[in-house]
């Protein structure tokens, strides 16, 4: 039987993994991290798992002998945030570039300086063209369930990717709610024994792994990490239709709140998306046709499916938990206008806010006060500022 | 490259060699810009050269030189730099048959 309880997220990733039972966890200590690999630790040493628990010395090492152990055949994980991404950047490509499926779960955490421990998306945004896949938690039920399902995505054979789950470091990682968690022979049931292809420790079919390939072959390696992109989208809706039977839960490729008839919509990834759905219930109940978009599957990004749930809104508002300093807004807006550049019909009207950097709060008045300026736009038809930094002080 | 006509969706995944010891067969001598021209009379076979060649590109046989594997030497100069009897010389490699310094 499922259990239903009371949670924070990192006590949900550490369930998660101690149930997933991992060959292979490789993890140095960060904030708001920490407690992932320190519960899952304690998994170990319990001996609840059959894991090899490596303590490194650095993320960057994590995330190498992650890579190791994947290559060898092993089912390999980590955990980490903020300055720990930042640290296992040139691992990142490495293990897309040699197609290891590897998984991660990242509290999202802002990138110094100045030294800031709480929320915001710099860490994995600036992640996002590494060739992992990016999945997007809004809560910890989310963020489990995410990571779960995460495990068959990237070991899945058409894709053979490394895939990173995050969800909001404090507001989630830290913050207790309500989750219900699987059995372990229903989540060991799901996520099978994975059985890599072409492996080190396959002794009787010697491999080499990451040889030197240069102008003659490099661009034909790349472009097989693209080509397995292609088919992820497929994957994650597959595995989200078998993770609903187990579960009971629906996932897809991103969520829809009140989206269908909605005339001003708010893109959104993680936590903040649940405040905006509160702002959109109340502007319902006023009669405003409010409505949601929120990101689950970022990379690859879903842009045919996403273009047709937007097309035909009067206006639309962004919300970046990061800024790409490119000075064309955050990094989903503009994904989003590249997206919508070819959505048919009219153009849309498409704004951006950059909020809550370095764990800065966001409100429900300032998510009404983006509606109204959506509103504004469309009665005016006039963009004053495309990219607004909301909740700074002035 | 020998595989050359091959596309992205013919060769293994993520750069994986799935062969072992095929490194000879990855034929470096077209990196090549000179090519060591080897003097038979001259040389004693003191094996210097083979000592000193980074790419085991010197063939020898029972105690004595046989020549150069021009489809893995990379054309370093070593050996004729090493060679006591100024015996080997560089030479431009135009890659063109018949002429001297040709690849093969
Ligand atoms: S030129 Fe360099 S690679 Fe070629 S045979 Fe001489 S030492 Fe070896
Ligand atoms: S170093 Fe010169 S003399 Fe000695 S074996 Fe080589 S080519 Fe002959």
């Amino acid at each position: 039987m499922s259990r239903r309880v009371a949670i924070t997220g990192n006590e949900a990733i550490a369930e998660a993994m101690r149930q997933i039972n991992p060959d292979v966890v490789a993890a140095y200590p960060i904030t708001p991290a920490t407690e992932i690999v320190q519960m899952f630790a304690n998994s170990v040493s319990d001996g609840k798992v059959d894991t090899e628990f490596v303590t490194v010395e650095s993320e960057h090492s994590a995330m190498s002998a992650a890579i190791g152990a994947s290559a060898a055949g092993a089912r390999a994980m980590t955990a980490t945030s903020s300055q720990g991404l930042a640290l296992m950047w040139e691992m990142l490509y490495i293990a897309a570039g040699l197609k290891l499926p590897i998984v991660a779960p990242i509290v999202n955490r802002a990138l110094s300086a100045p030294i800031n421990i709480h929320c915001d998306h710099s860490d994995t945004m600036g992640a996002r063209d590494s060739g992992w896949i990016q999945i997007y938690s809004e809560d910890a039920q989310e963020a489990y369930d995410n990571l779960i399902q995460a495990i068959r995505i990237a070991e899945h054979p058409d894709v053979l990717l490394p895939a990173m789950v995050t969800m909001d470091g404090f507001i989630v990682s830290h913050g207790m709610s309500n989750a219900e968690f699987l059995d372990d022979d229903v989540v060991r049931g799901f996520i099978k024994e994975y059985e890599p292809k072409h492996y080190l420790l396959d002794v009787e079919n010697p491999i080499t792994v990451g040889a030197l390939d240069f102008s003659d072959w490099y661009f034909e390696h790349r472009r097989q990490v693209a080509d397995a992109h292609t088919r992820v989208k497929d994957v994650v809706l597959q595995v989200a239709e078998e993770f609903k039977g187990i579960s009971g839960r629906e996932y897809k490729l991103f969520d829809g709140y009140k989206l269908d008839d909605a005339e001003y919509a708010i893109v959104i990834v993680n936590s903040a998306a649940g405040t905006a759905k509160t702002v959109v219930d109340e502007l319902r109940a006023k009669g405003l046709k409010a409505g949601l978009l929120k990101i689950r599957l970022f990379r690859p990004f879903p842009q045919e499916e996403i273009v047709e749930a937007l097309s035909g809104k009067k206006a639309i508002a962004v919300l970046d938990r990061a800024d790409t300093l490119s000075l064309m807004g955050g990094p989903l807006y503009i994904d989003l206008r590249a997206a919508m550049y070819d959505s048919p019909g009219p153009r849309v009207k498409m704004v951006n806010y950059i909020y809550g950097l370095g764990g800065r709060d966001i409100n429900m008045e300032q998510i009404a006060g983006v509606y109204n300026d959506l509103v504004e736009i469309v009665k005016t038809g006039e963009i004053k500022r495309s990219v607004t930094y909301l909740g700074v002080r002035e | 490259m020998s595989a050359a006509e091959k596309g992205w969706k013919d060769v293994p995944m993520g750069g994986l060699i799935l062969e072992a010891g095929n490194a000879k067969e990855y034929e470096t001598g077209d990196w090549r810009t000179h090519k060591p021209v080897w003097d038979e009379d001259k040389c004693s076979h003191c094996m210097i050269c083979w000592v000193f060649c980074p790419d085991s590109a010197i063939l020898v046989k029972d105690g004595k030189m046989q020549g150069i594997d021009y489809k893995h030497c990379k054309g370093c100069g070593i050996c004729a730099h090493e060679c006591p009897r100024k015996c080997i010389e560089m030479v431009l490699d135009t890659g063109k048959d018949g002429e001297a310094g040709a690849s093969e």
